[in-house]
Order: structure tokens, then sequence, then C-alpha cells
């Protein structure tokens, strides 16, 4: 149902520019439509919206946290998990740790959130202590919440998942 | 409670996320691959290559890929933490836009300024290089020739570099990203001790009974220190921790006295501190007398600006006179510093009394170990080498300084800002080891070393970093090379110098990076570069420390070093084309060779063999080069600093510790300077010996409060202060394509007080124009932030490079360290 929306909302976003949008941009003049052309050409301002330096485009709206609570995969083992919901206003000082009240082990079987990592019971020196290391208090040193903004520029590093399953599709073939 | 929000969330979570992904919820168990040479990874050391702070990380490489990166448990940095930017360092090098041809703008087939960027070979690349850079040397001399480089290069890159225009192209035009950072940091260390870097290390964090944050976020900025802060803070309870600033950041979150003080009064605070010590009679006066000389200072030294500027025309010491100082005694010190009174200080910095009580009482308690920590809010400051003065002279009245825990501590921004820019002395008055280009005998010792004549290397400073934008724009460098950094993003005032600068026609601009940043946009021809692990290298963190790693993975096809760069570059030119002739006759056997076999094949760079590297080992310049060309040039250069202080360790144990820290004698690393069985540099019986002057004594100065070179008035009534954010990288080239880092904080916002946005009708999320003199940049506003500024204040950082806060700001300098402020100036703001 929900995909069902989305194509009809999209169709109807199509229908509206055709009927609309089009008079306004043959209103546009030769000379400006060639300086957006040239500067959408600038393929190495990828960070940029293809802008050159001297000119701004208009900035996004300021994205939402994603908030849904959904586990993301982690790179590697050795991630620090992104936040996968809002931490507005959680307070984390020298006198609170908000983040705590759910994450820590005592209170996990309550909210049912994943217990901080057993490392974050160490000390410099590797041993446990009966709480967590003071070296781990600020949580957002580590672990980030995630906006709803689409990366600029795509990133191709390779899981090292799917490096291990090539090798094996080759063993099996050979 | 979050349970409610929990409970919701749990009944949804799952069907939602099978939905969204497109995904059906696993029902079989999953074939684990367990056989160990397909789950094995190659792991290895690296420092982390980001901050100052030099942790060291664990890279895992499976078919030449970097797969994962985690803290390196034997590093006693970071004892196997890491920040977030450093947990994600996997993915930094694998940005889609990697650049891996050269690049030039061109015309028909041919070089044109206004052409549009064309793919070439590197061979191509090399010929017009040489073409501009021949055509400007000859044309108007070596002073026609420059580099930007870069505190992010490796040891052995930078030393290559100056080489290569000091000694090559007999240009001083060659000044490091550092200069924006570090240079008034050494500035004060030069003026204060008559040596470069701090005395103690990160030791001190264990062992201070009391934290004072001066201008610094550590919390963002240095996060592995701040974990080691926390920890000491949060395990001790007697620990204090003083942060000052002016505006409200993460810092304060662990602050025992936080404090807000108005822009530039930190100086009247830092005299008001001397001034406290002094009048409650806690001056150490054993130490005083002992170890330490008083001077007073020259004043109205200007603001770096344009000889034409206003301000310079108004100041009355902005001459060669500006760093001179005269010697006064304690009295007349103690009589200076007590217009510093409480009352007095409190009005100017907006700081309540009792918090700057408070905070004076820490340096003043004579039981309390005390470590300051300052970052930018210290040298990005016209009045930055002062500042650095002043807040040793409060450890040096009361000798809290060089014994663990007591420790005036000046943090250091880039990986190896001390390693390459300091150390090497990629400024552009300096040679390694703490030496500079106007003294004759430096100069003599380099050319020694160096086995050139006498008189190659020009004993005039050449253009330092703000100075080579404006001699582009004024059409006087006309061959500019930028390597490992983003100048053009980072940069004060874009609109008025940079921007007019690089494409000033006169000039020809190389741009070497592995990403198209802004600089490369601005450039003539752009480099495509290798990073990080895919090439050797050394770098130097902010204690001291001296961390090496080896090349782990191949870079992309055609992307090559910095060091590959400058290395093959030097091949173009016969020592004809750029000595003339009577410096050769002093040097005959130079004849018909080239600056290759001179600087880098000829000499000690070239002597170690191939041999020398693990067959296991990539190292695609050594087997390109056909020696081991890293050791070469570290070796080399090391032979500048041994036995001068300065003393590195031979190469190959770098390959084997987590660092070490400067001086390495006998095998042993330093961890206190200038104290006396911590230092084997010190004079026995001496107890403190502050070397670096001959007398052996450190300064104290006298130095005023003076006003910053530009405050809100009617019109531009704001404050703007800039600077970084805990998950990018500087100018964010590496980080905003890694895309947990781009999500976590996508855009540069302002942050700003919501009493200041509901006067200029703004709300959380408007779009703005922030408008200085210079320029304007667009963005949003946020009003509930991680940062709070008080009324009369906004914060933006500049790692965005579509939002470029730099054409607003101000390039004012310190005249002193030639360092940009780049923490205030005035803009109005108004609503798109």
């Amino acid at each position: 149902m929900k995909d069902l929306k989305l194509v009809s909302i999209a169709g109807l976003m199509a229908l509206l520019s055709t009927l609309f949008l089009a008079p306004i941009l043959t209103s546009f003049t030769v000379h400006a439509a060639e300086k957006v052309e040239k500067a959408e050409k600038n393929t190495l301002a990828t960070l940029r919206n293809h802008t050159e330096i001297m000119t701004q485009k208009k900035p996004n709206r300021m994205p939402k946290v994603i908030n849904n609570d959904i586990k993301q995969v982690r790179n590697y083992p050795m991630q620090p998990p992104v936040i996968p919901h809002t931490i507005r206003s959680y307070e984390v000082n020298k006198n609170n740790n908000k983040c705590m009240s759910c994450h820590s082990r005592h209170r996990t079987e309550e909210s049912q959130a994943p217990m901080v990592s057993v490392t974050h019971y160490m000390n410099r020196d590797g041993n446990f202590l009966a709480e967590i290391s003071p070296r781990r208090y600020f949580c957002n040193q580590c672990h980030v919440a995630q906006l709803d903004a689409k990366p600029l520029v795509e990133n191709t590093f390779i899981d090292m998942h799917s490096l291990m399953k090539q090798k094996t599709a080759n063993t099996t073939e050979h | 409670m979050s349970i409610n929000r929990r409970e919701f969330i749990k009944a949804n979570a799952v069907a939602a996320a099978a939905a969204v992904a497109g995904v059906s919820v696993p029902a079989i168990a999953s074939n684990l691959i367990t056989s160990s040479d397909i789950t094995k990874l190659k792991w290895d050391k690296a420092p982390c290559r980001f901050c100052g702070t030099g942790c060291s990380v664990n890279v895992g490489v499976m078919d030449g890929k970097v797969v994962a990166t985690h803290g390196d448990i034997k590093s006693p940095v970071n004892k196997g933490l890491n920040c977030v930017k450093g947990y994600f360092l996997s993915k930094i090098m694998y940005g889609k836009d990697r650049l891996t041809t050269p690049l030039l703008r061109m015309t028909n087939g041919k070089y044109d300024k206004e052409g549009e960027f064309t793919p070439i070979s590197w061979d191509q690349a090399f010929d017009i290089m040489a073409e501009k850079a021949k055509a400007a040397l000859k044309k108007d001399g070596p002073e026609a020739v420059g580099m930007f480089g870069s505190g992010q290069w490796t040891v052995q890159e930078g030393y290559a570099a100056v080489k290569l225009y000091k000694a090559g192209f007999r240009s001083n035009n060659i000044d490091p990203n550092a200069r924006h950072c570090m240079a008034s940091a050494v500035g004060g260390f030069m003026r204060t001790f008559g040596i470069d870097e701090p005395m103690g290390c990160y030791d001190d964090l264990e062992a201070a009974d009391a934290f004072v944050l001066w201008g610094s976020n550590m919390a963002e900025m240095h996060p592995i220190l701040w974990t080691r802060l926390t920890d000491r803070r949060l395990s001790a309870p007697h620990v204090k921790v003083a942060v000052l600033s002016t505006f409200e950041h993460r810092s304060f979150d662990l602050a025992d006295n936080g404090m807000i003080f108005t822009p530039q009064t930190d100086l009247a605070i830092l005299n008001y501190i001397a001034h406290y010590i002094i009048s409650t009679g806690r001056v150490n006066k054993d130490f005083v007398n002992k170890h330490t000389n008083f001077r007073l200072g020259e004043t109205d030294i200007g603001y770096g600006l344009r000889p034409e500027h206003p301000l310079e025309q108004k100041a009355k010491n902005n001459g060669k006179s500006k760093g001179s100082s005269t010697p006064i005694d304690f009295d007349e010190y103690a009589h200076f510093v007590s217009t510093y009174t409480v009352e007095y200080t409190a009005k100017l910095s907006g700081v309540p009394e009792h918090k700057l009580e408070a905070l004076a009482e820490l340096y003043a308690d004579p039981k309390i170990k005390v470590t300051s920590f300052w970052t930018m809010g210290f040298n990005q400051h016209t009045r930055g080498v002062w500042a650095n003065n002043l807040v040793y002279n409060i450890h040096l009245l009361t000798g809290k300084i060089s014994t663990p825990g007591n420790s005036p501590f000046s943090l250091t921004g880039q990986p190896s800002a001390c390693g390459t820019a300091r150390e090497v002395g990629t400024f552009s008055h300096r040679l390694p080891a703490d030496m500079v280009v106007t003294n004759p005998k430096h100069r003599a010792i380099a050319e020694k070393i160096w086995d050139l004549p006498e008189g190659t290397i020009p004993a005039k400073p050449g253009y330092h970093a703000v100075l080579q934008n404006r001699m582009l724009k004024d059409g006087k460098l006309n061959f500019y090379w930028v390597q490992c950094n983003n100048n053009m993003q980072a940069a004060a005032n874009i609109n008025e110098e940079a921007y007019p600068g690089y494409r000033n026609p006169k000039n020809f601009i190389v741009v070497s990076d592995p990403y198209p940043t802004v600089t490369a946009q601005a450039a003539d021809l752009i480099l495509p570069t290798a990073m990080w692990v895919e090439k050797e290298g050394v770098y130097g963190n902010a204690e001291r420390r001296t961390q090496s790693w080896y090349q782990m993975v191949t870079a992309p096809t055609g992307a090559k070093s910095d060091m590959w760069q400058l290395v093959e570059f030097s091949k173009r030119f016969n020592i004809e084309d750029v000595w003339p002739e009577e410096l050769i006759a002093k040097k005959p056997d130079v004849r018909g060779k080239t600056l290759f076999d001179v600087l880098y094949k000829d000499c000690d760079v070239g002597k170690y063999s191939l041999d020398e590297i693990p067959d296991d080992r990539l190292n695609d310049e050594s087997r390109h080069f056909g020696f081991y060309i890293q050791k070469g040039l570290f070796e080399e250069y090391a032979s500048f600093g041994r036995g001068h202080a300065h003393d590195l360790a031979p190469y190959d144990r770098y390959h084997k510790e987590r660092g070490l820290r400067w001086p390495v004698v006998n095998g042993k690393e330093t961890k206190w300077r200038f104290k006396e069985g911590s230092d084997p540099y010190v004079k026995p019986g001496s107890g403190w010996d502050f070397y670096g002057h001959k007398d052996g004594r450190a300064i104290i100065f006298a130095l005023p409060y003076e006003p910053p070179a530009e405050s809100p008035d009617d019109e531009y009534d704001l404050w703007l202060s800039t600077g970084r954010v805990l998950e990018h990288w500087h100018s964010g080239s590496m980080t905003q394509r890694v895309p947990e880092l781009y999500k976590a904080m996508p855009d540069a916002l302002v942050y700003m007080h919501p009493d200041d946005a509901k006067s200029r009708g703004m709300r959380r999320g408007d779009l703005v124009k922030l408008i200085s003199r210079r320029g304007e940049v667009q963005t949003r506003v946020e009003t509930r932030g991680r940062n709070k500024p008080p009324v009369g204040l906004v914060y933006m950082p500049w790692f965005d490079a579509s939002r470029l806060v730099n054409k607003v700001t101000l390039d004012a300098t310190d005249p002193l360290s030639k360092q940009t402020d780049y923490k205030k100036c005035a803009i109005k703001m108004v609503k798109v």
C-alpha cells in the first residue's frame, strides 16, 4: 500500500510539472541557461552541488534525524554502531548520562536496548571495572545519530564479507 | 525515560525494517565461512590520518583493500580507542570521485587558463609544470615560484619539498597550512623558551589535579585526549576542570568552572591570573630567581593586514621592531600586571569575579598540579604569540612546568604539524631542527648537510601563507603548487584575496589532492594523489611522538604520492636551469646534473638500498626510484637534530614502536623536557634548564590587552567565530565522503542564541545570509545544537565545501606569527 501511494504521488508530481513548470522554464533567458549548463558540467565540484566557487546554490532544508530504531549493518565488527534514534535533549555531562539509562547492563531488560559493548567496562590498562569506564563516558565521541541526508558522493568501500563470498565462490568453481 | 517510545518501536521495527529494505527476514541459518585462508586479515599499525593527537590505529587489509580499522591497544596515546572519525578511517580512501589522472584546463588541446579540465598523462603534466616554473624563474627569479604545503604531509614529503624549494629553486616561498593552525604556538615557544614544542607529554593527563582549557574544544577537536581527561576527572573526584571560551560547547559538559568571555579578553584574564599569583604572595621565588628573566614586549604592533589598510597605517610598531622587548625586573613586571585587577578584568571579559578567582586559585595554589590546554582559540588570534607567552608566564611564576601534571600544553591541530611543518621546518623562514634562514650559521649547517655551495639558501624569509595569496593576487607569485591541503576553502577572505589570486591570468596553479576539492576546482592543473596507507611515511604528534607506517595497499591507478610527485618533478630541472653560474662555479661537479641527482639521488637520501625493504612490503615509490627513499629522506633529515636536543631514533626502530617522543637519547625517549632527571640535555645540578636560551632561563613577558582587528558595530552587529566539528576533518574532503560521517553532520549551520534569532525574526531552520564587509554566505539557523553561543556571537564551522564561511572572514593575522585570526570578525545576518 505504501508503495502504491508513493507511485501515485510521483505520477501526480510529473503531471503537475508538465502543466505548470514548463512555461516557467521556457522563460529562462538563453544566456542564463548556458551558464547553468556550464556550471552543471563542472563535475569536479562534487561536494558543492556542481557550482562555481563564487556562487552558491540555495542550501537544502535541515534534514531530520533518522528515528526508526532499525539497526544498521556495521562496516566491520569494530565499528561503533550508529545511533538509530533521535538524541535531542539527551543530557550527557558530569552529573548525568541519559544514554546509560537504557544501554547500561542493568537497564537493558527494561529498555530492550542493546547493552554497551564489554570493552566499555575496561580501563586504560585493559582491566574490567564494575561500572562503565569513565574513558567511555561521552558516548557521542564515537556514536553518532544519522540525519536523513543523501550522501553527496558514493563510497566504494567493500565489506570484507563480500570479499570472502567472492573467494568462496571462486574456490567452489575450481 | 524513552521506554514508551521503545515499546512503540519494538512492535513496529522488524516489519518496518523488512519493508524499507525490501528484504525478507531470514528464516534459515546462514553458512559461516570459517576457513582461515579466507577469513584472514593482514593487520598493521599506522597513525590516524586526522588530528594532532596522533592515535595509533590497526589497519586490516584483505585482497588489497582496507576493510577495517580500530584503535591500537598497544598505543600509549589511545590504548585501543578511536573517535568517530578514526573508527571510519577504513572508508576515507574509497570516495567514488577519487582522482586518477592529471587534469589540465584546456581549450582545443592546449593549456588555457579559462579552459575546461581535460585528462592528460603524468608526462604532459610535468611538461607544462616545468615550462611554467622555468618561465617564472627566468622572468622574475626564485621569488616568482612558491608552494603551499601541509601539516598532513609526511615528514619525508615535507623534507623533500623544503629541499626542492629552498635548495633547488632557491626560493623560501614555501609555507604549510600549519601557518593557519600552529604558527602562534611556535612563536610563543621560540620567544619564551628559545626552542619549539611542548615540554610535557600526554602522561600529564593522568597526573594533573586540575585542567584549564583556553579556547580549546577538546571534546570535539581532540576527542581521545578528551577521553583521557574525562577518565581522570571522573575517576579522581578531587580533579577540577575549568573551560574558557567565547561560546559554550561540548567541553563545558565536564566543566566545574565554565567561563564565557568577550573575544580577545583572554589576554586580560591571563594577566589577571599573574597579578593574582603575585598579590596573594604565591610566586615560586626560588624557581623564578633561578630560571626566568623578565622582559617588556613591544606593543601596538598592528594586525598583519595589507600595509595600506587603515589599521596598519595607524599602528605605531608594526615594522621590524614588533617582536622586540627590553629587560625589566620582577617589580616592574608586578607593577605592569597590577592593572589587571579582578574588577577590571571581570568588567572587560564579562566573566564574573568569583569565577575568575576560582580559576586563578588553580594556578596559585602550590598544592594543585595544573595542566593548561589550548589550541586555535589562542593560536588563531591577532595576539596569538602574546597569548602563548602569557600562559607560560603563569606556569613559570609558580614553577608549575616540566613535572608530571604541571604542564602548559599547546595542542596541535594536524597529524604532523609538529613532525613535518615545525620539526622539518617547512615554513617560509625556517630550516630543520628549529633553525631559520635569516641566521647565516643555520644556513651554513643546512648547506653542509645538503652538500651545497655556500650561498645556495636565500637569507630572506619567503612569502608566508597569507602573503602568498596576496602575492598571487598582485601577480608577483606566478608558479604555485598546493599539496595536501584545501586552502581555497581554508584561507580567510576568499572573495578579496584567495580566489582572485588563483584565477589571476599571470599565475599557474597546481593542486595535488586525492579528491576534487574547492582548491582543485580553482586550479589550472590537478594532480591525482595517493593518500595515507597507500604510501609509507612518518608523522609527529603534539607530544613529540614520531610514528611511522608502511604502505599497506596500492593507490588507485594513476594516483601518486606527494613525495613521488616532488621527486619525479625534480628530474625536469638541470642545475643550470635553476642556479646562477657563480653558484655552480663554487661546486662544478653538479654541472650537467638534474635536481633529482643533486637533491635526492647522489647524496645521503639515495644511499639506502631496496634490500632494506622487507620483501612482503609494498613500497611503490622506492621501487620506482630504485632506493629506499623514505629511509634516506628521514635519516638525512634526522642528522639535523641529532646531538642538538632534537634527536630521533634510527628509522628502522620506528617501524617496531608505537612511536617515540624526542629527544631520543641512548635509545630512550624523553617525557618531560627541561627538567633534570627526565631530560638528558639538562645541565646536572640545575634542577630545571631552559636550554633553548643560552642562559638556560625562560622569559616572562609583560604584554598588555589590545583590542581585536574588527569588533561588532551598529551595522555589523555580531561576532563571528569559525572552527571545526567532531565528525569532520578540517575541510571535510575525506570525511564528507564517508556516508556515516556525512549523515552525522551533513551541513555547516550557523549556531546562534535563540534571542539573537528572535530579535532578527529568525527561527531554527531558516535560510539566512551571513554578511561581512568582504562577502557573504548562506546557511540555516541552529538555535539548539551542540554549540550555545551567548547573545552577540554566532559560530559557523568551515568544513562545508558548499557553504564557504571563509568568504566572510577577515585575513587579519598576528603580526608576529602571521597566523590568521579565524575566531573574530564582525558580521550581520539577514533572512533570505
